[in-house]
């Protein structure tokens, strides 16, 4: 177990559940981002999967790029806070966007439809500079809870709120399985590198992180956040998120704005003749 | 062959009232003189689906509205007011 202090807050827990992710600027050491670029240059790490379904720790334990962010207690404690300890390696993937390359990718989720409240995570590692004129992967904040699958939504090209990871070296996102994204257009004359990486949880994802904020009263708030892309679909996207965070903290009376509470309101008890 | 090529603009409404703010875009250019792809605007080409058609887009499909399948009321998936819009532009030596 990773020492609390590196655990995430139900804070950002929270923004977690209405965004469908969470982005850390500039967390990795450039020491270890010189030695991941220095290992996707000279193939250092396999761009076939490992074997899938095997314990994260045992994937790549000499390299000193990849492997070595993934066992910072920072990473491992985000890893933790969401999909607990000893998480499974789901597969991993460099993505490479060469120089000049103007097409964005058309928008997806990864995998197929899913259905779960259980949720995978995804780890978007930038180990350069990622200037919005080198792309990088745009993200739709408030996406993850769609039941689409995969490219089912490439008719779509722009949505109001949409958010291009532009970053410097050694930022890390980490996503929902659910969210929506796409590889952004290169227009640099340099190649554009982002290592992604997909981890399953074993255990029940509950209360998992720091929960000394569980009663802060921003996470209604946050919970309550209108992306404002699915106009009048917010309030069922509030919904989603009270049964996520119901879920997440074990609460299943949970809620925020009466939206859950009023409609689970189905009394059956009978008046009384003296009542009446 | 005539010159006439078909320009499509997709508006994703927030609401079925034509009024309505604009949460998502797409356009694809039949001429051949514009190219659009993921991420390349921030800002929706018109306010709603009636300024697009002051300036010309004919409506070609409105979104048809169907209640929620039972057990999938709460569940969101695809953007629901989308709006098809069309404009015939000419092209040289079509």
């Amino acid at each position: 177990m990773v020492e609390k202090r590196y655990l995430l807050t139900s804070v950002q827990m929270a923004n977690f559940a209405a965004d469908g992710l969470l982005r850390f600027d500039e967390l990795i050491p450039e020491a270890i981002n010189t030695e991941a670029r220095r290992e996707v240059e000279e193939g250092l790490i396999s761009l076939r999967y490992e074997y899938q379904g095997q314990p994260l720790a045992n994937a790549w334990p000499d390299s000193q790029g990849f492997g070595a962010m993934i066992r910072l207690p920072e990473v491992r404690g985000i890893i933790e806070s969401l999909v607990g300890p000893n998480p499974l390696y789901d597969h991993h993937a460099f993505h490479k966007v060469g120089p000049g390359h103007l097409e964005g990718q058309i928008w997806h989720a990864d995998a197929i439809i899913d259905t779960r409240l259980h949720f995978d995570i995804q780890l978007f590692y930038f180990p350069h500079d990622t200037p919005r004129e080198m792309g990088g992967t745009m993200f739709l904040p408030g996406s993850h809870f769609r039941r689409i699958h995969e490219t089912d939504i490439a008719r779509y090209q722009n949505f109001v709120g949409q958010m291009p990871a532009v970053c410097k070296a050694g930022t890390l996102f980490v996503a929902h399985h659910g969210i929506w994204h796409c590889a952004q257009p290169n227009r640099t004359d340099r190649l554009r590198t982002m290592f992604k990486l997909r981890l399953n949880p074993t255990v029940r994802q509950k209360l998992l992180w720091n929960t000394d904020d569980l009663q802060d009263p921003q996470i209604p708030g946050i919970l309550s956040r209108n992306h404002r892309w699915y106009g009048n679909d917010d309030r069922i996207e509030y919904v989603n998120r009270i049964r996520f965070w119901r879920f997440l903290t074990g609460d299943e009376r949970w809620d925020m704005g009466y939206w859950l509470t009023r409609i689970e309101n189905t009394p059956e008890r009978v008046v009384t003749q003296q009542e009446a | 062959m005539s010159n006439l090529r078909q320009k499509i603009l997709i508006l994703y409404s927030r609401t079925p009232d034509l009024n309505s703010e604009i949460g998502a875009w797409a356009i694809y250019d039949g001429t051949g003189r514009e190219h659009h792809t993921t991420g390349d605007s921030d800002t929706p080409p018109y306010p709603s689906v009636l300024a697009a058609m002051r300036d010309g887009w004919r409506v070609m499909q409105f979104p048809q509205q169907f209640p929620a399948y039972p057990g999938m009321e709460l569940t969101t998936s695809y953007l629901r007011f989308e709006y098809i819009l069309e404009k015939m532009e000419e092209v040289e030596n079509g």
